[in-house]
């Protein structure tokens, strides 16, 4: 996986790794200096059944979007983006929303991006867990029999998963500059989180309270996008009726996974 | 490293009569927060406020220092201060926000900063984690618990709580009472016996009692945010500070405890895995450095 990443993206000629120490979402500066340095990947943008919110929250990295379109990359196919009808060969295919098996055409045209991408991402959660649009039972327009709808990774090989109701812009800045420094550390955790599809508010209780990890700090609450989650003598209480199952409450936990190493590198400490 | 990376340490308290009199320790937190809103270093604070029951307290978003001043003290109970944070953001519109957390809180505010998933637009906006020294932390019930029946006094009436020399205390207006620590051992929440850190290592600055004399506290300088805005409330007079050699019980304390905890709940962390049990953390046999936090 590390090595196809490092092939696809040029990688295995880039100098030594400068450290990229972003606090904060990537400043300017840093991205114009990837951008100067490194080949242009392609990439892909695809919309199946997911709200948009995951592309607009990529474009709220006002500060960086400029550069990040015009010189760190070239979106070589997307919806509103892009004038082409056929999907081109491309190195990263985000894929937003997650793929309704009765849409003979989402399904299509999922599988042949798996084809023609060299990577795979579920962008935000609709795509890696089926967040909301998991509710479904079909009935609605424009086509009553619609009715399932699952995450991607149930039916294509996906490379790296980017969770988020919608992912947040500085994740996503965060992100892209990690694939252009080939900075696979950074990107372990979404490889890992490929294989979370089942999400819900309930896993704080399955997975945190019921295995005796909850420490009651809040996180999961502060996250939470929808604000299905309250905190109650100390330990999460969820609303079912306001969850989404995006995951994000669990994925944020200190507690579900702990990434020390980059928390130092990050802070200094 | 047992107290985790950090620039200097030093043994403080406040110079303020009235923190030094309501505070807990040195009274360095409420100070310090105090200081950093005078000054617009945050433009407010996450605090355990007072909330309906004494000594259950409620995250809060203190605006001045007479906010901060009336969450002054250490709860022996859970506040999910991280919760708050987003409320600071959002309702409050703060772009620069203090907090004062336990380890915990801090790792959960730190894996937020670098990962922040579904967080939008709060990374940016934290500007200040002062992180208290933390061995364990007890649900509300289990203090109002041992309190009323094990040390025979209604949470009503207890003006300050405190943990030292191996004994939990209660003040009330007319008695002091303890009880050896090991008879709160068990109302403890299960989930801090995992727990890797006890001086919030990935705090901008910590600080907690062990270590100082009585009214002052021991201060570790971690970050250049943290130690900048220590060295500006001390030069302002805020601040009076002794070097840790000059101390008893000093800095070895500190250490000791810290060194204590870490190997109690790696040993924790193991018997989990041999289970089975899903764990944050490594095994032992798998770390370098066996008081590691991760």
């Amino acid at each position: 996986m590390l090595a196809r990443i490092k092939e696809f993206l040029g990688m295995e000629t880039k100098p030594e790794a400068k450290n990229p120490e972003i606090k904060e979402v990537a400043s300017e500066e840093e991205v114009e200096k990837v951008a100067e340095e490194k080949p242009k990947p392609k990439i892909g943008y695809i919309h199946l059944s997911g709200c948009t919110g995951d592309v607009i929250s990529l474009t709220e990295n006002y500060d960086i979007l400029a550069p990040l379109l015009t010189e760190m990359v070239d979106i070589v196919y997307g919806q509103t983006l892009v004038d082409r009808w056929d999907i081109p060969e491309m190195d990263i295919a985000l894929i937003e929303g997650s793929v309704c098996l009765q849409d003979e055409h989402s399904l299509k045209e999922l599988k042949e991006v798996r084809e023609k991408a060299g990577l795979v991402v579920a962008f935000g959660s609709c795509a890696s867990t089926g967040c909301f649009t998991r509710y479904s039972r079909g009935g609605q327009q424009a086509q009553p029999s619609h009715e399932s709808f699952v995450p991607i990774a149930d039916v294509v090989k996906v490379d790296l998963s980017m969770p988020g109701c919608p992912p947040s812009p500085e994740i996503i800045a965060k992100t892209v500059v990690a694939v252009l420094n080939g900075d696979m550390d950074y990107l372990q955790p979404m490889m890992d989180l490929v294989g979370y599809t089942e999400a819900c508010g309930c896993d704080l209780q399955l997975k945190v309270v019921n295995q005796a990890l909850c420490i009651g700090c809040g996180t999961c609450a502060m996250s939470c996008p929808t604000r299905a989650v309250g905190m109650t003598d100390g330990r999460p209480e969820v609303n079912g009726d306001r969850c989404v199952k995006c995951g994000i409450c669990y994925i944020q936990c200190p507690r579900s996974w702990w990434p020390m190493e980059r928390i130092k590198k990050d802070t200094g400490l | 490293m047992v107290l985790g990376t950090y620039k200097e340490a030093l043994s403080a308290r406040s110079t303020d009569k009235q923190i030094q009199k309501i505070s807990q320790d040195g009274g360095i937190v409420t100070a310090l927060l105090s200081f950093a809103l005078d000054e617009k270093i945050i433009d407010g604070a996450v605090v355990a406020g007072p909330g309906k029951d004494m000594w259950k307290p409620v995250p809060q978003v203190a605006m001045t220092s007479d906010e901060v001043l009336a969450a002054a003290g250490t709860k022996y109970t859970l506040s999910p201060n991280v919760w708050t944070l987003k409320e600071a953001a959002r309702q409050y519109g703060l772009e620069k926000i203090g907090t004062v957390s336990i380890p915990c809180q801090t790792m959960g505010i730190r894996k937020m900063q670098s990962y922040p998933f579904g967080v939008r637009f709060v990374a940016d906006k934290i500007a200040l984690i002062l992180g208290i020294y933390c061995m364990e932390n007890f649900p509300f019930e289990s203090l109002r618990t041992f309190i009323s029946e094990k040390m025979g006094v209604s949470p009503e009436l207890v003006e300050k709580m405190d943990i030292g020399k191996g004994k939990f205390w209660v003040y009330t207006a007319d008695e002091t009472l303890s009880i050896p620590l090991k008879e709160t051992h068990g109302y403890e929440q299960n989930g801090c016996n995992i727990c890797l850190d006890y001086v919030a290592e990935l705090a901008d600055l910590s600080t907690g009692s062990v270590g100082s004399p009585e009214g002052w506290s021991t201060v570790l300088t971690r970050t250049d945010n943290g130690d900048s805005l220590f060295k500006q409330a001390v030069e302002a007079g805020i601040i009076e500070t002794k070097p840790m050699a000059d101390v008893k019980p000093g800095l070895g304390l500190l250490e000791k405890l810290s060194k204590e905890k870490k190997e109690k709940n790696q040993k924790t962390i193991d018997n989990r895995i041999a289970m089975g049990l899903p764990v944050p953390y490594k095994a032992s046999t798998e770390k370098e450095d066996p008081l590691a936090n991760y």
